[in-house]
């Protein structure tokens, strides 16, 4: 076979296609093999069983949320969720204010409640400080020491003591919720509480036998770790940091998170002024926190370890336990210790934007049973395959032989889009919904359309009197366009509803959106340079009438100085007379162009079709 | 139609051997979409409110999910439904082939909880075989906000690409048109069968948006072949150019619409009548519907629109003037020619 320009532009499309093919089998490979991958796409809840909540956040006082506040919320979920010892959970955010919480299986009860809880901040004096697991975990370098960081004003000079707060982990916490306790805890707390109750939050006499005794007793990977949140606000709280290495014993709050108007992280200066290399957080607090926050710091300054700590409690567990270090009346504490940049905006923001108490709303929760899903997915596998084998069907009785390149076609894209979700779901998390299965069942429509377009612009170019190679380029030319432009207002609405829609739609809207993009690539990478190949074959160059390319049925005419043969039309108000004189007008333009033929020569000459 | 005829009829249609005449008939596709488009708002008034799904009203649903073949006694449902919660009036239905559907009012926490155990016992199911969905009552509102903002950023963005792609607003305008009849005919369809309005079907319903401006594209790409510079004919009106794009792509017309019902059928069939309601029947009927009204107003409403917004421009004016001035002379000599060749016969 000869080399053609043609030939050698379409192997190379192919060649570029099967590239792509076999790089994404090899990236999905290389994440099977390190355990991060499947070879399946991962399967939303409506197809695998499971519950999504979907929560909307608004500020207690009724205020709609920042967006930074909502990511706060976020993660604060996202901590409840894990603390609750439910994995392959997924938290995301839909909208301004909504957050979607997904978990695989069934939700108990106690879980459902966590998750609702409101999140706050507040002040609490640290009472007691000790390491977070009992039977000491010798590979903990923290065993020995509290967090060091420290409080000071404006500007003293900054103890600091190795401390963790080198951890960079974005946010917060377990979890505290105020949930009402239940009868349990209330027979619980009597023998806990000091009689009377001491007025003070950081009196000593907190520390009941019976506090300390369950403060012993408390790990902050046991379960009573998810019971910290029970603990009242005039009450003790036993809680641990965010990270779970140290726990405390905290007095009643002492002061509410929302006092806080701003945080920032900077640099750290001395005394003098200079930047000493090390960063640490500025807090600004209103005229009421900041009086407050003077009578606390007055009363820690000084006082022996652990009483000059004090707390900084998200949603139930330590963020920071700094000690004080200075009388601090201008209601701008600064919190220094071991901070690198990060860590410093870290809390930074958790202050900043947990500072205002959130509460949460269940806008819609869905449980669904794991064999409702799975008969969901077999539903939709099926609808799926019955909808392409008719489109199949369909196409061999259209186009005869080239109904095998449609089928081709549409299982390279079934190919492509099946290695695209599966790298996706790998990459970004996306999960296959029984919407998503919809967006492609829908989109297999689209897809062999491309196809007709195609096939249809070559019919038209044989028609104009091409030979077959040539129609099948000239064809492609004017194809591509169109499909290019179709696709385009497909792939427009897809993005639009992806970015606006919430829930569903998004699913559906993005395997829509990715359909179309391979449709495009597959048109052009595969069955156009198929086309391009085939047209050199025996069986479609000579028009073999099973090919579906038979000039001879496709009625082949010349056009010569693109022109069409008239089309007998009846313009409105015209008589008979005119219907006639039309008629023979386009008789006589038919002659006209026999006698153009004639003079021309053969019918195979290339006729001046102008591409517009 | 025979395969043989059926690329025939392409061809024909192709040369312009055959014509059907789309453009010069507007008035009687017009007057058909406003027939339509009337039956369908009056239709929905007449039937009163939508039936609105348990999305957009707020409330607790539960799906049993039974073992093939146990008895399906909805009346069991009821009575431990009103057991639990007295108030909660609760509607059942049979769905699909083994699953029994229980709507009710809002539940609190602890009562939806309380009615699944009970389902589950009733029906000697574990509680896993109970799904169970709940509604909080803002969460309908914000749905129908955020498709009503996607549909109007749609349309504004798919009118700017359109007008840019095409060079021309109008083409843009006449799609937009079609687009409109086809979103009230398949909403109004839906109001008057009384269809649940669920957030698939919106999805079906936005998706149509892009399926409708699809086919308009294809077919206005052809148009706009004919009528640009290069491929004027003196021997066609404006209007017949147009006619002439349509009954090119007519035989791909009507394949696409066909192949894409297609799928959407098997969805429609494997959602409705395996599945029972859900998100793959109602996504596949605003679908259906729309893919029908979508491939009816490309050829009847869209292009008969454009051709008329464009017949009025002075150019578009003359040439057609000269066409006809043309076929006119053409005629008379073809009269000359026959009484001569009459008056020869004898």
């Amino acid at each position: 076979m000869a080399s053609t320009p043609a030939v050698r532009r379409a192997r190379r499309s192919l060649i570029f296609l099967l590239v792509i093919v076999v790089g994404l089998v090899g990236l999905i490979t290389i994440g099977v093999s390190r355990g991060e991958a499947t070879w399946t796409p991962k399967l939303a809840l409506d197809l695998q069983g499971g519950t999504q909540i979907l929560l909307a956040a608004e500020q207690t006082d009724g205020k709609a949320v920042s967006g930074e506040q909502l990511q706060q919320a976020v993660s604060i979920i996202r901590q409840r969720v894990d603390a609750a010892g439910v994995s392959e959970s997924e938290i995301t955010t839909q909208g301004s204010r909504n957050i979607s919480v997904a978990i695989p299986g069934k939700a108990d009860k106690e879980t459902l409640q966590r998750i609702e809880a409101s999140a706050k901040l507040d002040f609490r004096p640290v009472l007691a400080v000790d390491v977070g697991t009992t039977g000491a975990d010798p590979d903990n370098a923290e065993a020995d020491t509290a967090k060091a960081d420290t409080a000071d004003g404006s500007s003293a000079d900054t103890k600091t003591t190795d401390s963790k707060e080198a951890d960079t982990k974005s946010t917060d916490a377990q979890k505290t919720d105020t949930k009402t306790t239940d009868s349990k805890d209330a027979a619980k707390t009597e023998n806990v509480d000091p009689n009377p109750l001491p007025k003070e939050a950081g009196d000593q006499a907190w520390l009941t036998p019976g506090l300390q005794q369950e403060f012993a007793d408390f790990t902050c990977k046991s379960d009573s770790a998810l019971d910290t949140r029970d603990a009242p606000a005039d009450r003790p709280l036993i809680t641990c940091d965010d990270t779970g290495v140290m726990k405390y014993i905290l007095g009643p709050v002492e002061l509410n998170g929302d006092v806080i108007t701003n945080a920032v992280s900077q640099k750290a200066t001395d005394s003098r002024g200079n930047t000493t290399g090390g960063w640490n957080v500025q807090i600004t607090m209103n005229d009421k926190g900041a009086k407050q926050f003077g009578k606390i710091s007055t009363r820690l300054y000084g006082a022996q370890p652990p009483f000059n700590q004090f707390a900084f409690v998200l949603d139930g567990s330590v963020l920071s336990a700094p000690t004080m270090q200075g009388q601090i009346l201008d209601g701008r504490p600064s919190i220094s210790g071991d901070f690198t940049q990060e860590s410093s905006k870290a809390l930074a923001d958790q202050l900043k934007f947990g500072a205002l108490p959130m509460d949460f709303t269940v806008q819609s929760q869905e449980d669904i049973s794991s064999t409702l899903g799975a008969n969901q997915l077999q539903a939709g596998l099926l609808a799926g395959l019955i909808g392409l084998l008719l489109v199949v069907i369909y196409s061999f009785f259209q186009y005869r032989a080239l109904g095998t390149l449609t089928i081709a076609s549409l299982a390279v894209a079934a190919i492509l889009t099946y290695l695209l979700l599966t790298f996706f779901s790998w990459r970004q998390g996306y999960r296959l919904s029984l919407a998503g299965i919809a967006g492609i069942i829908v989109a297999v429509g689209f897809t062999a359309d491309s196809f007709i377009v195609y096939f249809e612009r070559v019919r038209d170019a044989l028609r104009d009197g091409f030979p077959i190679e040539g129609a099948v380029e000239n064809g492609w030319k004017r194809a591509f366009r169109t499909v290019l432009a179709s696709d385009g207002v497909n792939l427009l609405a897809a993005v639009i509803l992806y970015i606006v829609a919430v829930g569903n739609v998004k699913g559906f809207a993005f395997t829509l959106g990715l359909t179309t993009l391979v449709d495009v690539a597959v048109v052009a990478l595969f069955t156009h340079p198929m086309m391009a190949l085939l047209a050199r074959t025996r069986f479609y160059r000579n028009g073999h009438k099973f090919s579906g390319l038979d000039p001879r049925s496709l009625g082949a005419v010349y056009r010569g100085r693109a022109q069409f043969r008239e089309p007998v039309v009846t313009s409105k108000g015209a008589g008979k007379k005119n219907a006639r004189s039309q008629h023979e007008a386009e008789r006589r333009q038919t002659i006209a162009e026999r006698k153009a033929a004639e003079a021309s020569g053969t019918v195979a000459s290339s006729a001046t079709g102008k591409e517009s | 139609m025979a395969r043989r005829s059926f690329s025939e009829f392409g061809n024909a249609l192709y040369t312009g051997e055959k014509s059907i005449n789309f453009i010069g008939r507007r008035k009687t596709w017009y007057l058909i979409s406003l027939i339509l488009i009337l039956v369908c708002l009056f239709g929905a008034l007449l039937r009163g409110s939508p039936n609105l799904g348990i999305e957009f009203t707020g409330g607790s649903q539960f799906q049993v999910h039974l073992t093939e073949g146990q008895d399906r006694d909805s009346g069991a449902a009821e009575k431990v439904v009103t057991d639990v919660v007295p108030s909660s009036n609760p509607r059942v239905t049979e769905l699909g082939a083994s699953d029994i559907r229980v709507q009710t009012g809002s539940l609190k926490d602890d009562e939806n909880q309380e009615v699944i155990a009970a389902l589950a016992k009733a029906y000697n199911v574990d509680e896993s075989e109970v799904t169970f969905s709940y509604i909080g009552p803002a969460w309908g509102q914000d749905i129908t906000r955020q498709a009503i903002v996607a549909l109007i950023v749609f349309i504004v963005f798919a009118a700017v690409v359109m007008a840019l792609y095409f060079r021309t607003w109008k083409m843009s305008l006449a799609a937009m048109i079609a687009l409109f009849h086809d979103l009230v005919i398949t909403a109004g369809i839906y109001l008057i069968t009384g269809f649940e309005i669920t957030p698939a079907a919106m999805i079906g319903f936005l998706t149509i948006l892009g399926y409708s401006l699809y086919d308009t594209v294809v077919v206005f790409d052809k148009i706009r072949e004919n009528t640009s510079a290069g491929e004027v004919s003196d021997h066609r009106t404006f209007a017949e150019s147009v006619n002439l794009g349509v009954n090119q792509t007519l035989v791909r017309s009507i394949n696409t619409s066909i192949v894409a019902l297609l799928p959407v059928a098997s969805i429609l069939f494997i959602g409705a009548f395996v599945l029972g309601a859900g998100t793959l029947r109602d996504i596949s009927l605003a679908l259906f519907i729309g893919i029908f009204a979508g491939a009816y107003s490309t050829i009847f409403v869209a292009a008969p629109i454009y051709s008329q917004l464009r017949e009025g421009e002075p150019a578009i004016k003359e040439h057609d003037a000269k066409v006809l001035k043309l076929r006119a002379r053409e005629a008379e000599k073809s009269d000359d020619e026959e009484t001569v060749e009459a008056e020869a016969t004898k």
